[in-house]
Parts: C-alpha cells; sequence; structure tokens
C-alpha cells in the first residue's frame, strides 16, 4: 500500500520524533522529573487546539505559541498549588494535567468542524499519513513537512545538549554541587522544559500525546539501566529511539497497527529485556548475584561446621544429610555448594562421610577466625555474650585480612566470648 | 440543546436514570477512595493503573470476542495490576525511581493497549465502537447490565471503606502503629491498592483511562482544603466527586459528541478551584483577608506604640503631630496621615488641631503592645539571648503574636528571676537602658 519511498519518510519521521525525545528524555529521567514531563505532553493539548481555532492551519509557529503558554502555566501552576497550598506535589501535578488534558479533549470534539483535529490524533498521532504531507514552497515541494520540523527541533535539541552539556550534567547528577559552582538552577530548569515543550508539540502530530511520553521517559530509563556515564547513555538512547522506529514501522505493518503505538511497544519491549539481561541492574543479573552469594554462605557454613567438630572430636565426619543442614540455605543450593568444596578439594569424601581436607583445614579456620574475632569485638562493644553469634554468623564472609588483623590487635585476647580458643593467623 | 436539557432534566427516560446513577456511582467511590489514596501519597499510582488497564481490555475482547462488561473489565483488572507490579518490581529491582516507574508503564501499557484496539479495529472493521468508549468515556453508552456490575462493585467498595476505616485511618496518620500491635502495615496497603484498582475500573467505561485519575485525585484534594479531619474530608469529597459525576453528564448530553470523562473532570477541577480560593482558613481569599488583617494590626500598632514612646519623652501624654510620629516611625507622613484617619474612624485615636491624640480605646491597645515589646526586650536580655542594643528589633519584630497568656508567663519569669515588678515594666516608663541606670542589672 504505501511504497518504499513511503515507508522511509515514516521511518525517518518516528526516527527523528524517538531521538529528540529520548536526548532530552534522559534528563528528565536522571533528574526525577519524568512526570512532570508527563504532565506537559498532555498538557498542551489545550494550546495545540486554541491554536488551530485561531490559525486555521498547522502552521508550527502558532502551535509552539500556545502550547508553550500551556506548558509554562502548568509548571507554574504545578509549582503554585504545591508551595502555596501545600498539596502534594504529585496531587498537584495530577491535577493541574488531567484538568488541561480534559479542556483540550473537550475543545477539539466542540470545535471538531473548525479544528483539524481529531481524538485519534490526540492519541496516537498521524505518523501514517506523513508521505502526503508536503512541504510545499512556492511552487516546490521538498519533501513531507513533519520531517523538517522534527529534523530542525532534533538539531536544535542536540545544539541545546551540546552547549549546556556540562551545567546539565552537574546539575542532574549533582544539584547541590550545581548551584555551589554557580550553574543558574532555575534557568536550566526553564530551558529543559521548554526543549521539552517545543519537542513534545513536534512530536505530537506524529505521535499523539500520550506516546509521546514513552519516547521521553522510557529510552532514557532503558539506558541507564546499562551505563553510568552521561554520554553513553545519551547514545544508547538514541539508538533505543532508532531501533524502536524501524522495528514499530515494521511490526504495525505486519500487525496492521498504529505505527506510533507499535514504535512504543518496541521501546517497551526493549525496555523489558534490558530489565532482565542489563550486567548489574538487570534481574538476571541480580539473581546470579544473590545465588552466587548463598553459594559462598552455604559453603563457608560448611566448614565452619567441619571445624568446629574438628576441634572437639579427633574423628569428625558429617554425612550428607547433616552437613546439608549445617549450611542453613536451600537444599538445592546446598548440594551445589558441596559438589564446590569437593571440587575446590577443601573437602573429601570418604565412606559416604564428609571429611576435611588439608587447604580446607586451612580456609575453615581462618573462618572460624573471624566468626570468633568478631564475637569477641562485639562483646567488648558491651553486647550480651549470648547474643554475639548471629551476627558474627552474618558477617564471617566479609572479614579480609586487614580487618582481622585490626579486630586481634583491638580484643588481645585468645579466647572468645564463650572462652573457646581464637586460632591465629596462618 | 434545549429539548435535551429538558429530557434529560424530566429523568422520564429510563436510559437517563441508569446513566445518572452510573456517573453518582462513579464520581462517588472515586471521591471515597481518592482520599484516602491522596492521604497515602499514591495519587499518580491511579494513572498508571488505568493507563495499563487498556491492553486488558483489548486482549479480554481479542480472546473472548465478547463486549460484556464483566469480561472486559476482568482483562482491565489482571492488566492493571499486573502494571502496578512491575512499577513495583522497577523500583526494588533498579535504580529507575518510582516516578520514571510510574511514566514508563503508563505509556508503555498505553502503547501496546493502541496497537491492540487499532489492530481490531482494522481486523474487524467498525466493529471497534464498544472499546472506543474506554479511551475517553462515554457515560451514554452505559445499560442496565453495567449497572448492575458497578453497583455490585460499589457495594464491595463502601462496605470495605467501612470496615477497615480504622485500619486507612491508622495507615495513614500513623504506619507505625500496626508494628506495634504485631503486624505490618502491609495489608492495609495491599488491600487499599485493591480497592483503587475496584474503583477504577467502575469508572473505566464512562470516564475512560486517560483520565480517571482526575475523578481520584481532584475531588480528595478539594476536600482537603474544607476539613482537617479524616471523616469529614472523605464525605465532602464523596461529595464533590458524585456532583461532578451528575454535572458532568448532565453537560455532556447536551450535545451528542462532548465525551463524558472529561467533563466530568472539568467540572471536579471547577470545584478544586473553587476549593483553593474559597475554602475557609486554607482558601486563597481567607489567607488574603488573614495577612491584610495582620498588616493592618502591625501597623496600628506600630503607630500606637511610638505614641507611646513620645508620651513617655514629653513627660505628658498630649497629642502629637503627623511628623512627630512620622520621625518616631521612620515612616512618611502621607502613610502616617492615612493611618490617622484610619484610627480616628475606628475609635482608636482622634484628631486634636494638627495633630493626634488617643481615645480610650487605642490606649488600651498601645498599653499592652509597649508592654509586649519591653517584656520581650527584657526576656531576651536576661536570658543572654541578645545583648541590650540587639533587642529591639526582634521585640518589634514579635510584639504582635504575644498572646495575654504569654504576656502573663513573661512577666512570671521575669519577677522570678530577676525579681521585676510586672507593673513597673509599664510604669517605670523605662526602656532598658533605663533599668541598667537604676541600678538593678
Amino acid at each position: 500500500m504505501i511504497s518504499i519511498d513511503g515507508a522511509f519518510w515514516i521511518v525517518l519521521t518516528g526516527a527523528l520524533a524517538t531521538s529528540s525525545c529520548a536526548l532530552l528524555g534522559t534528563f528528565l529521567v536522571l533528574r526525577k522529573m519524568s512526570l512532570l514531563g508527563d504532565a506537559l505532553s498532555h498538557a498542551i493539548l489545550p494550546g495545540i487546539a486554541i491554536a488551530f481555532l485561531f490559525s486555521d492551519s498547522r502552521a508550527i509557529i502558532p502551535m509552539f505559541v500556545g502550547a508553550a503558554a500551556c506548558g509554562l502555566l502548568t509548571t507554574l501552576l504545578v509549582e503554585a498549588f504545591h508551595r502555596r497550598w501545600n498539596v502534594q506535589e504529585d496531587a498537584s501535578i495530577g491535577i493541574v494535567f488531567t484538568a488541561l488534558f480534559a479542556l483540550g479533549v473537550v475543545i477539539i470534539t466542540v470545535y471538531a468542524g473548525q479544528v483539524d483535529l481529531d481524538q485519534e490524533c490526540v492519541l496516537y498521532g498521524e505518523i501514517a499519513y506523513t508521505p502526503w504531507d508536503l512541504l510545499i514552497v512556492g511552487d516546490g515541494e521538498y519533501g513531507p513537512r513533519p520531517v523538517w520540523i522534527l529534523g530542525g527541533v532534533f538539531l536544535l535539541d542536540l545544539l541545546f545538549i551540546l552547549c549546556f552539556y556540562k551545567e546539565l550534567k552537574i546539575a542532574s547528577f549533582d544539584p547541590a554541587m550545581a548551584v555551589a559552582v554557580g550553574i543558574n538552577a532555575t534557568l536550566m530548569h526553564y530551558l529543559l522544559m521548554g526543549a521539552v515543550s517545543l519537542t513534545t508539540v513536534a512530536a505530537f502530530e506524529s505521535v499523539g500525546a500520550i506516546l509521546v511520553v514513552a519516547m521521553l521517559i522510557v529510552p532514557g530509563a532503558t539506558a541507564y539501566l546499562w551505563s553510568d556515564k552521561l554520554h553513553v547513555i545519551l547514545l544508547l538512547s538514541v539508538c533505543c529511539g532508532l531501533v524502536a522506529a524501524v522495528g514499530g514501522y515494521w511490526m504495525a505493518s505486519l500487525w496492521d497497527s498504529s505505527i506510533a503505538g507499535a514504535m512504543v511497544a518496541v521501546i517497551g519491549a526493549i525496555f523489558f529485556v534490558s530489565l532482565l539481561i542489563s550486567p548489574n541492574q538487570g534481574v538476571v543479573a541480580r539473581i546470579w548475584q544473590r545465588i552466587a552469594f548463598s553459594l559462598q554462605v552455604a559453603q563457608d557454613h560448611m566448614l565452619l561446621a567441619l571445624a568446629r567438630r574438628a576441634e572437639v572430636e579427633e574423628q569428625y565426619r558429617f554425612s550428607r544429610r547433616e552437613l546439608i543442614e549445617m549450611a542453613s540455605v536451600w537444599r538445592g543450593v546446598a548440594l551445589l555448594a558441596l559438589r564446590r568444596l569437593r571440587r575446590r578439594a577443601l573437602v573429601e569424601e570418604r565412606e559416604d562421610h564428609f571429611y576435611l581436607a588439608a587447604a580446607g583445614r586451612q580456609e575453615a579456620l581462618r573462618l572460624l577466625r573471624n566468626h570468633r574475632l568478631w564475637e569477641a569485638y562485639l562483646n567488648g562493644l558491651g553486647l550480651p555474650e549470648d547474643h554475639v553469634h548471629d551476627p558474627a554468623d552474618a558477617v564471617e564472609h566479609f572479614i579480609g585480612r586487614e580487618l582481622a588483623a585490626e579486630l586481634d590487635a583491638e580484643v588481645a585476647g585468645q579466647t572468645d566470648p564463650q572462652g573457646k580458643r581464637i586460632p591465629p593467623s596462618e | 440543546m434545549i429539548e435535551n436539557a429538558l429530557r434529560f432534566l424530566s429523568l422520564a427516560d429510563a436510559n437517563v436514570r441508569f446513566v445518572l446513577l452510573g456517573s453518582l456511582l462513579i464520581g462517588a467511590t472515586g471521591g471515597l477512595l481518592g482520599s484516602f489514596a491522596v492521604l497515602r501519597r499514591r495519587s499518580l499510582v491511579g494513572d498508571a493503573l488505568a493507563h495499563a488497564a487498556l491492553p486488558g481490555v483489548a486482549l479480554a475482547y481479542l480472546l473472548t470476542g465478547s463486549k460484556a462488561l464483566p469480561v472486559l473489565l476482568l482483562g482491565a483488572t489482571i492488566s492493571g495490576i499486573l502494571g502496578v507490579l512491575v512499577i513495583q518490581f522497577i523500583t526494588n529491582f533498579t535504580r529507575i525511581k518510582a516516578d520514571s516507574a510510574i511514566g514508563i508503564v503508563l505509556s508503555v501499557f498505553f502503547g501496546i493497549g493502541i496497537v491492540l484496539l487499532t489492530h481490531i479495529q482494522r481486523v474487524g472493521g467498525g466493529n471497534q465502537s464498544g472499546l472506543d468508549k474506554f479511551l475517553f468515556g462515554q457515560a451514554a453508552a452505559m445499560v442496565g447490565d453495567d449497572l448492575v456490575v458497578m453497583v455490585v462493585l460499589v457495594v464491595i467498595i463502601v462496605a470495605a471503606v467501612l470496615f477497615f476505616y480504622k485500619e486507612f485511618k491508622a495507615l495513614i496518620f500513623d504506619p507505625g502503629f500496626f508494628s506495634t500491635l504485631g503486624f505490618s502495615s502491609r495489608w492495609v496497603d495491599v488491600l487499599l491498592m485493591g480497592l483503587i484498582v475496584l474503583t477504577v475500573m467502575v469508572g473505566l467505561q464512562a470516564v475512560g483511562v486517560v483520565l480517571i485519575a482526575a475523578m481520584l485525585i481532584t475531588p480528595a484534594v478539594a476536600a482537603r482544603f474544607w476539613s482537617e479531619r479524616l471523616g469529614t474530608m472523605v464525605l465532602i469529597s464523596t461529595a464533590f466527586g458524585g456532583v461532578s459525576g451528575i454535572v458532568g453528564t448532565f453537560i455532556s448530553s447536551l450535545a451528542p459528541r462532548i465525551p463524558t470523562g472529561p467533563v466530568m473532570v472539568l467540572v471536579a477541577t471547577f470545584f478544586f478551584l473553587v476549593s483553593a480560593l474559597v475554602a475557609p482558613r486554607r482558601g486563597l481569599f481567607s489567607r488574603w483577608r488573614r495577612e491584610r488583617h495582620n498588616r493592618q494590626r502591625e501597623s496600628r500598632q506600630h503607630f500606637l506604640r511610638a505614641y507611646f514612646e513620645l508620651a513617655e519623652k514629653a513627660r505628658e501624654s498630649a497629642s502629637f503631630s503627623t511628623s512627630e510620629l512620622a520621625a518616631e516611625l521612620g515612616w512618611n507622613a502621607v502613610r502616617v496621615e492615612r493611618l490617622g484617619r484610619k484610627l480616628a474612624r475606628q475609635q482608636y485615636a482622634e484628631r486634636v488641631g494638627a495633630g493626634w491624640r488617643l481615645l480610650q480605646k487605642g490606649f488600651d491597645e498601645g498599653l499592652f503592645i509597649v508592654k509586649s515589646h519591653r517584656l520581650w526586650e527584657h526576656y531576651l536580655y536576661y536570658r543572654s539571648i541578645l545583648n541590650a542594643d540587639h533587642v529591639d528589633r526582634p521585640a518589634d519584630e514579635v510584639e504582635h503574636l504575644l498572646t495575654p497568656e504569654i504576656i502573663e508567663r513573661l512577666e512570671q519569669i521575669l519577677s522570678e528571676e530577676r525579681g521585676i515588678d510586672p507593673q513597673q515594666v509599664v510604669n517605670i516608663h523605662g526602656s532598658l537602658s533605663h533599668y541598667r541606670r537604676g541600678g538593678r542589672e
């Protein structure tokens, strides 16, 4: 239905919209202003609608003036209700943007004859019509109008970020520092809000008022899952937007649905995948960290159990069942931990029972020393002796050589609070 | 339009009665639950929840092919709850903050919903019309069966609120209370969240997913202006919501195209604005009045005290000219003249020739304010908070705020600690330096 040429313009429009939103949205996410971005993109609707009513065209200038007025009104009203009337900030945001958005919808529907806008455009934009919405100057056609507008806005946003990169960076990560070094925080705030208003207006026609929120917030948040460096986050968020533009178009043509909606769905999918597999924030990584940690704990506990038994009994040994009980973690993890201990040659198995190997003995004594040093230290601080075991159980895994030496100097004794010998360092 | 209005107001049409009852229920439950949601600082969670419900509506239709309200609402509930869980998950597992998490869930779920809706629309022909109403709400589309579903939900919600009122109250004002009883406040929070879900479902078809958050937030914040008590606030909020529902439906019935949801939201916003302006104590007008009253009292008391200071220097209470008072006050003569005329009107002072003399009313208040000023100076000085030449300015600011009870307490402290006779503070006509010359130091 749509020629390759048409598809190209649509994808280009989507890419420009998502990447300009992604650039600014990153700062919204970092500065914890996502909801203000959300509110702004809804609240500009009456401004756009009124601009339509008066100018009777889709010229960008009146639309931007109307939207900027509404954006400013939103920021001011949210501030006023929050500060002057003590309304909670999120409630204040909620009231202002729903009211303005409702007003916009009413204007659009009541003046449906005069306003060349409809509810569908508000909800998910008209990106599909991009190839036919041509810029005509004099007699010449110069390609689709939205591409020019969004391209211009993208360049402006890029310029804004390049010019104020340092200021934005400091203000985003350390607002107090920003004030201390003399950056005008209010000015940066309003500049950023102005840029967000401009970008939302430009993107509005193509993707609608609500989907723009996803393009603002989600790419930045996704990139934030992958990196700590601002320039990397910005780059990644733009990449995320580009992938979404291409993937969304493909998905929409496959499924016959709203293109802008599909782009948002793809952004959402990218976010979701990142949420799962990102190297240090992702769910998989977190779960793996947790398993690795409980494996470590289980091994330590088993070694300790063996070492304690060794102190009182020459012919010490444990059955598999006993050892697994001593690990005080899930059975499955405990079994894995036991296999590890054997592979590391810390324990030996003879006739269905487990013994400490020589290397294991050394490791176990180190742990026992940590445990008892900590007990003695806590006791020295005034904790009763029957309360020191549990905290020591939690801390023993983390005590390194230097800390152990320090503790040793601190407690300067040879026994723990129960009178058991603290093993010397090897 | 007038025809429409009359038909609506006569309530002759059974459908109109259904619609009216429906919107009353929606507004009122929104207001009821909204009070708790807003006070518990969950304002925008309702917003995310409603947006997240959209794909559920579309999927329920795609899977069952049914447009029956219970089926669609079940789908909406499931995806709405999923959305809330995802928000929890994101904030718990990653460093992304709650505001971004809300924005992400809200917009992405909505995007997926739009994909599904447009897909249904294009593949299923004009069959989507029944689902469209979930976007901006169509009160007129409510039928008797829908109402039954809504009434059941509302009964559940109201019963739960009545039954757990104390628990919710404790959750809002003192979450720590539960741990003293030995259990966690978590289940109350979950219960509240569940009721918010149900409330959103009640309003979904008439107000729509985009704006239903306003029905939770706006009436509640408006009611907050009128009362400091939870019970009263909940009642007012419910009333605001209910009236918004009825009026909104009425207005949207005037013309066929006007969507119900946005109009209901605008009516609720109107209540909010009116409350923010005229509510007693917290409203803007009442605050202006209070501030103006305070400013007037302040300048009046400055005038009166200046008069007393002059009378002290002159060793008699004669009349003083505008320019003498202006010099003492450090104001310009026009301001003194204007204030003098006003005080004359209010029976504090009278004009004597070219000057002013206090009447009994002005004399009493002047005496009190001079006493307040000096007692406070003494207090700051003897408690060694400030040294003698620094006490005038703070006393200037505080003198208007001292109540007779505080004055009494100050007198008591000063007479016990320093042996100052309360009567003398006034009679001795002494500023602080006077005291020191008297050898009390």
